[in-house]
């Protein structure tokens, strides 16, 4: 009876990886506990061990193949003595496809939507740029090094950022580039070194202090808040703080409360920071170098859900997107859609749903959460005359609030009906993919809450 | 950051377990550590007066008992080096030279400021004399003179920066993260603990496990001993050869200054967790400034009469801060929106 070997998903949001190299070979004997193959996937090369013993019989999947889909049989053990035609494969005992692997949880075929979408010509990217594809993990990396390369007071702090290579390789090859001195690994202390970061900063320095999630940011709040959003205030403007806070923040796939919530709307709370959420490779390419450039504290919100997402972006020497300019991402007439960061997908999604039912929407992307574009969303909705904000946190005293709040002060006499709020659901994320997936934002949210102020639900 | 331990160039770090014997100032010397203590003690009395004459609001921590501490730390720092303190911060911005008619203006909220009236008592900032505030959040500027550290250190500027905390920020979990970083990475920080032995209402004893807080780095590997906080002499000792110790590249160490302060935490304290014989106790015996003064008269380097000159002067800088502070406009409404950002 033969056993197959499957591709193993190594992450939370795995969908595909290499097959990077196999230790072994057909004919080998292996026991339990043997490593048969190392796996890269975007973030790690990861090594895939035997749970059985046996001999392999067949190598099915060649070293070397990228994009081996997550529980494709890429090896068949048998019984020693066995011979490799021995019975019909049988797969080994897995988890039922749900678990074993975690989808990203949105389904959008969101990237050719916006590709399909009519864009208005973006006014930061002169006419006739080439476009090169990354993804946003290559982006930000590359933001970093540049202006690293820039400025030698920059620097790079945060748990795992040097030697690992980041947490979730954002971070890829800086040590190698710049050194001990300016990509340092730090205890696990995020009071303490964010706090250090700060003073850094005080003194000069342009810190990029790095969450490995912006949950654990949580303890160094008190940092970001009262030492460095509100020093050059209360010192009569004489100390500004230059430093840029950034990693992954909001929804992660199938990691519980603690380790999936959304932290623009407490940092958009404060003034003395600036906030930004960018959704695009190019976008949080742009925004990151200004960011870094910034001399006010920045909070620069990541998604992990996005990091291995690729983007079209502009092949400029120096390419920078200003903070607190939010972006008309597709252009309609009937309603403005205004969401940011990991609920764009869901929102172009439900644009394109909306589309083929005759509603075409306008889609405005935030970027910045703080200071908040109002002129730009309140051209459209004049324009629209409709309005539905979309978030991942929680609506409560949420963005989507602030940004329903604008509209109402600044467009009202516009408004056919009242704005709409979506968001995520009022609990704290449960683990469950069944409960997980009704408490994010569905496309399908959107397309009802569209509909609803339409007047067509 | 590479975190080598260099060759050390101070004292070895075996034998910093006691303080140096007291400092042998120079005539000249005594009289300018008289001088500041008695800035800062009559400043801080003032700043009590106009509280209580409703000039100056919120909280409003004076340093009166502590003088000795700043005013020895201080002399022994060199330009360049960097200073930064909790919110008990006149006495420290005082010693940097800082125009006080700017810090009791401060105080009084107006335009002439040195914060131009939007920081107040607790935020006190001087970025030219390398001061880094005045904060008032306890404990949190342990972790910011860390990175000022840092900072002398990524720049290789030769700077030190020297942070104070009292006994109370002591008991903070961040102290202990800042202390690890430090030693970890070799940075050159001075922390200063000025044990007044009550942290608001709660004594060292009752809120501390471990109440020799210079013993509170052995676990990071970090130096420390005790010194007398109540003689200007032997703060200035101490702190010198902390800051050589510092500025070798042997990273931290820890210097508890034991001192007292005869006021109140803040303005409206019940005072019920001490007795008024303890407090006296302190001033006739242990006063920094009077035991000063008896020893630049006892030996000769003063006559009664410089000190009273030295008095009189100190009245008139005082009087004219507090002129000043009255004097100075309070800050227009078109101020209220403006340094959010740069």
């Amino acid at each position: 009876m033969s056993i197959d070997i499957l591709m193993p998903a190594l992450s939370p949001t795995m969908e595909e990886g290499t097959l990077a190299k196999w230790l072994v070979k057909e004919g080998d004997t292996v026991s339990s506990g043997d490593v048969l193959a190392e796996i890269e996937t975007d973030k790690a090369t990861m090594e895939l061990e035997s749970i059985n013993d046996g001999k392999v019989a067949k190598i099915l999947v060649p070293e070397g193949t990228e994009g081996v889909k997550v529980n494709a049989v890429i090896a068949r053990l048998v019984e020693e003595g066995e011979s490799a035609e021995a019975g019909e494969a049988k797969p080994a005992p897995k988890a039922p496809k749900a678990e074993a692997k975690a989808e990203a949880p949105v389904k959008a075929e969101a990237k050719a939507a916006a590709k399909a979408a009519p864009v208005a010509q973006d006014p930061e990217i002169p006419a006739g740029t080439e476009m090169v594809e990354m993804t946003v993990r290559e982006a930000l990396r590359d933001a970093m090094a540049e202006e690293m390369r820039r400025d030698g007071k920059v620097f790079l702090m945060g748990e795992e950022v040097g030697q690992y290579q980041g947490a979730y390789k954002v971070s890829q090859g800086l040590l190698e580039e710049f050194g001990d001195k300016r990509v340092i690994d730090t205890p696990i202390t995020e009071h303490g070194f964010t706090g250090l970061g700060v003073g850094a900063a005080m003194a000069g320095l342009k810190p990029i202090v790095e969450f490995m999630t912006f949950n654990f940011a949580m303890q160094a709040i008190d940092h970001i808040i009262n030492s460095a959003a509100k020093t050059r205030y209360m010192s009569g403007g004489m100390i500004s703080v230059p430093i840029v806070f950034r990693g992954p923040n909001g929804f992660a796939s199938r990691v519980a409360a603690q380790h999936s919530q959304c932290y623009a709307s407490w940092y958009g709370h404060v003034p003395g920071l600036k906030v930004v959420a960018p959704y695009s490779a190019a976008d949080a390419k742009g925004l990151l170098k200004s960011a870094i450039r910034d001399p006010n504290p920045v909070v620069f919100l990541e998604q992990e859900l996005l990091y291995g997402r690729k983007f079209e972006v502009p092949k400029l020497d120096d390419y920078t997107v200003p903070i607190g300019k939010a972006k008309v991402v597709r252009e309609g007439k009937d309603v403005t859609l205004i969401s940011f960061s990991y609920t764009m997908l869901a929102v172009l999604d439900a644009a394109e749903k909306l589309a083929a039912e005759g509603i075409d929407a306008e889609v405005i992307d935030l970027r910045t959460i703080r200071p908040l574009d109002a002129e730009t969303l309140v051209a459209s909705v004049k324009k629209t005359n409709r309005a539905v904000v979309v978030e991942q946190g929680w609506t409560a005293y949420g963005v989507t609030s602030e940004v329903s709040s604008v509209l109402m002060e600044q467009a009202f006499d516009w408004l056919d009906a009242p704005v709409l709020r979506v968001g995520g659901a009022d609990v704290p994320m449960p683990y469950a993919a069944s409960l997980e997936k009704v408490a994010i934002v569905q496309p399908e949210d959107v397309v009802k809450a569209v509909k609803t102020v339409c007047y067509k639900a | 950051m590479p975190s080598k331990k260099p060759a050390t160039k101070s004292r070895q770090r075996a034998a910093l377990t006691s303080a140096p014997p007291p400092y042998k100032a120079k005539p000249k010397e005594l009289l300018e550590f008289y001088r500041e203590m008695l800035l800062v003690r009559r400043f801080e009395e003032r700043a009590g007066q106009m509280y209580g004459m409703g000039l100056i609001g919120g909280f409003c921590h004076l340093y009166i008992g502590q003088e000795a501490v700043i005013t020895g730390v201080r002399s022994a720092m060199k330009d360049g080096d960097s200073l930064i303190t909790a919110y008990r911060d006149h006495g420290h911005i005082l010693a940097v030279g800082t125009n006080p008619n700017a810090v009791m203006a401060e105080l009084t909220g107006r335009s002439g400021g040195v914060s131009k009236g939007k920081g107040g008592s607790m935020h006190m900032f001087d970025r030219k004399a390398n001061f880094y505030g005045g904060h008032g959040i306890v404990g949190a500027q342990i972790p910011l003179g860390a990175g000022i550290a840092f900072a002398h250190k990524y720049n290789g500027d030769g700077g030190v920066s020297v942070t104070f905390f009292g006994d109370g920020a002591a008991n903070q979990g961040q102290v202990y993260e800042a202390f690890n970083m430090a030693e970890l990475w070799q940075l050159p920080v001075l922390f200063i603990i000025e044990n007044n032995q009550y942290a608001m209402g709660t004594s060292v004893e009752r809120s501390s496990s471990e109440t020799h807080f210079y013993k509170r780095g052995a676990s990071f590997r970090i130096p420390g001993y005790e010194v007398d906080g109540m003689d200007v002499l032997a703060v200035r000792a101490a702190a010198e050869d902390g800051i050589d110790f510092v500025r070798s590249g042997n990273g931290p160490i820890i210097l508890e200054m034991k001192t007292y302060r005869y006021r109140g935490h803040s303005m409206s304290d019940p005072a019920k967790y001490r007795t008024r014989d303890e407090v006296q106790k302190m001033r006739t015996d242990h006063d920094p400034i009077d035991h000063l003064g008896e020893t630049l008269v006892s030996t000769g380097a003063a006559t009664e009469d410089d000190l009273k000159a030295i008095d009189r002067e100190i009245k008139d800088i005082v009087s004219d801060a507090a002129d000043f502070a009255q004097d100075s406009p309070e800050p227009d409404a078109a101020e209220l929106f403006t340094e959010v950002y740069a």
